[in-house]
């Protein structure tokens, strides 16, 4: 893989779950590396399902996806799994953090199955200060914040707190799901400019998805679902 | 990796402590019982064991060998026939009998078992391994109207040293066949021993012999109580039969052959019997209620290990969200499986070995007082083998159990795949 190529690349990709028509068929799709893009799509469009099938718990019925230059059609789950840990961070829309953990400990989540990720952190220097770092990056600075347990946290924070886990180590790729659709207006915009920064600070890839195409001015690029997925014309045609 | 899973699994058990200590209680009661159940019965069957020793044989009239160690150690039931005095000194006189004690019984006071018997009796009777009967207050008896009481004889009846007591004949509760005209003094109170020596009273052969003068009918005769203490003194009071012999041999490899020889005897029919075998086999007659117990304290724990079955299928509705988050963040199907085990693992383990605990208290805080009041030594009711043993199977099963939940999040977690049930 070269730094030119893109993080992730499907082809004439064909998806349905079982006993449903199809849901998903994109000619063509790239995340290049670096960069921001904005995928817009109505829910139910089968955003989450292209997440899925990127970050390899789903797999295509034809056609082909690229993560990072391997081939997730033709790797076991457990490959699959490997690769979700060392070079994805997720973002969803909500309840993003495991609750018997503190703030901290829910950061530093993925190294504890990613041995690169661990790796990549131990080289700038320790996981606490790695942590600190990334949670005051994204304006979570207050010490004493770091070892309370997430219950206590607002939802915005929380937010925040998921965007440090998934740049934590340095993933090639951040997918974020609807990241902003339970913060107010303000708080919103504050977190997409925190989080477009902090992916290119990391030179990660920053894969976007939500319903209000209004978000979409913050990125570098922005795509319509349902231009992408010819599935959808057809059953929209219906 | 390992660790790290290891230190979600805990902090996951935390998170529900309420729940989780509830579990961990059941289990814990659930061993306690069990463990319970089983370490009382063990020290019930070695006190049982122990209630003589050192007795190489006991002879008695041709019965029963489980008959006749019921009367003569266990104060349980009648001889149905007695031995002659002949035999008592043909037995004492063999070659290889370090000693004979002989035993009369058949009356009783207040319910509770009078015996005839020689002094040597209180130097000769061991239980437990060799230990002997010891005097709380007072002295051997002596003279021909002194008894020596057991521990709970003293206790029950509240009886204290110079108190006079009546024997009835035979075992009722008293009144018709009273030996009213002969009354006996106690001289000695013996300490709790755990055995039937607690419930008897001592009293000398020719003490029995005393108070029977006047009645070789069977019932009383008017004139006995025209005889004098002073004047039944003079008799001769040798006893023409006895209940049963305690013997001692020289050697312990003799006692079978000794056994044999009295068994086989043709002047009279006699039955010689080994104590600690017989022991066993009355203790085999009753194991059958022992092995209800067991069932039953087992299907007890099988209920405790249950109660992680239904703790770990309730917790994984709220943990869905959980599990699709570590999903997400790179957990494999083995994490999520390790998780789920370990948790029902340490749920059974803590539960287990705080059970086994429990039970170390109970016996911790009872044994000195059983001791004490009852003389009923508990034996090998430590931490042993078989807490160790119920520890480690609580814990295998419980794993065993968790793989069910496990699998159901583990199978859940796939199919929600990246997104979030809430």
């Amino acid at each position: 893989m070269t730094d030119s190529a893109p993080r992730v690349h499907i082809e004439k990709l064909e998806f349905a779950w079982p006993k449903s028509p199809r849901l998903l068929e994109i000619e063509e799709f790239d995340l290049r590396p670096g960069e921001r893009l904005f995928l817009r799509g109505p829910s139910g469009s089968g955003k989450s399902t292209l997440l899925g099938l990127i970050a390899g718990v789903l797999t295509p019925q034809t056609g082909k996806i690229s993560v990072c230059g391997y081939d997730m059609s033709k790797l076991n789950g457990t490959k699959r799994d490997q690769i979700r840990a060392d070079r994805l961070g997720v973002i969803f829309q909500m309840f993003n953090l495991v609750p018997y953990l503190t703030v901290a400990q829910n950061v530093a989540l993925p190294c504890r199955f990613s041995k690169r990720r661990a790796q990549q952190v131990a080289q700038t220097g320790s996981a606490a200060t790695e942590v600190e770092r990334l949670l005051s990056r994204l304006g979570l600075d207050d010490p004493s914040l770091i070892h309370r347990p997430v219950t206590a946290l607002s939802v915005g924070q929380q937010q925040r707190v998921a965007a440090a886990r998934a740049l934590i180590g340095g993933p090639e790729i951040v997918i974020a799901d609807e990241p902003t659709s339970a913060l107010d207006a303000d708080s919103r915009d504050r977190f997409i400019s925190l989080l477009t920064e902090e992916a290119s600070r990391s030179g990660a890839s920053l894969l976007f998805v939500s319903h209000d195409s209004a978000l979409s001015s913050h990125f570098d690029r922005a795509i319509d679902l349902n231009d992408l997925n010819r599935a959808h014309h057809n059953k929209a045609a219906a | 990796m390992g660790a790290s899973i290891f230190g979600l699994a805990w902090r996951s058990l935390l998170n529900r402590k309420v729940s989780a200590t509830l579990t961990m209680l059941a289990v814990a009661l659930s061993v306690a019982l069990f463990l319970g159940v089983e370490k009382a019965r063990d020290a019930a069957r070695s006190g049982f064991e122990n209630t003589i020793s050192e007795t190489e044989l006991i002879v008695g009239a041709r019965s029963g060998p489980i008959n006749l160690l019921l009367y003569s150690v266990f104060r349980l039931g009648n001889a149905t026939a007695e031995i002659s005095w002949q035999a008592y000194e043909d037995i004492r006189d063999r070659d290889g009998v370090e000693w004979a004690v002989p035993i009369s019984l058949g009356d009783s006071h207040r319910g509770f078992r009078v015996m005839g018997t020689t002094k040597a009796y209180f130097d000769r009777y061991k239980y437990s391994g060799g230990q002997d009967l010891e005097f709380s207050e007072g002295v051997e008896f002596d003279d021909l109207f002194d008894a020596v009481i057991g521990s709970q004889v003293a206790r029950t009846l509240n009886y204290d040293i110079g108190q006079r007591l009546i024997l009835t004949h035979g075992i009722g509760a008293g009144g018709i066949a009273d030996h009213d005209n002969r009354p006996f003094r106690v001289v000695g109170i013996l300490r709790p021993t755990g055995t039937p020596v607690d419930r008897t009273i001592h009293v000398s052969l020719e003490a029995i012999t005393a108070i029977h003068v006047g009645w070789e009918s069977g019932a009383r005769n008017p004139m006995a109580d025209s005889l004098t203490e002073d004047t039944i003194r003079t008799f001769n009071l040798t006893p023409r039969t006895v209940t049963a012999v305690f013997v001692g041999l020289e050697r312990i490899d003799t006692v079978f052959r000794t056994m044999r020889a009295i068994n086989t005897n043709r002047d009279e029919p006699l039955l010689a019997i080994m104590p600690g075998p017989t022991l066993f086999d009355l203790w085999t007659v009753m194991g059958n209620a022992e092995r209800i117990l067991i069932a039953i304290s087992a299907f007890v724990v099988a209920v405790g290990l249950v109660s992680i079955l239904t703790s770990l299928l309730t917790s994984l509705n709220e943990r869905r969200r959980e599990m699709s988050i570590l999903r997400a963040v790179g957990a494999r199907p083995r994490h999520i499986l390790i998780l789920m085990m370990l948790e029902a693992a340490a749920l059974g383990f803590i539960g287990a070995a705080l059970g086994a605990l429990l039970v170390q208290l109970i016996f911790a805080i009872f044994a000195p007082i059983l001791s004490a009041n009852y003389g009923i030594a508990l034996t090998g009711t430590g931490l042993g083998q078989i807490d160790l043993m119920t520890i480690g199977s609580v814990t295998g099963v419980a794993i065993l159990l968790g793989l069910g939940p496990a699998l159901v999040a583990l199978r859940r977690s796939l199919a929600d795949g990246l997104t979030v049930r809430v």
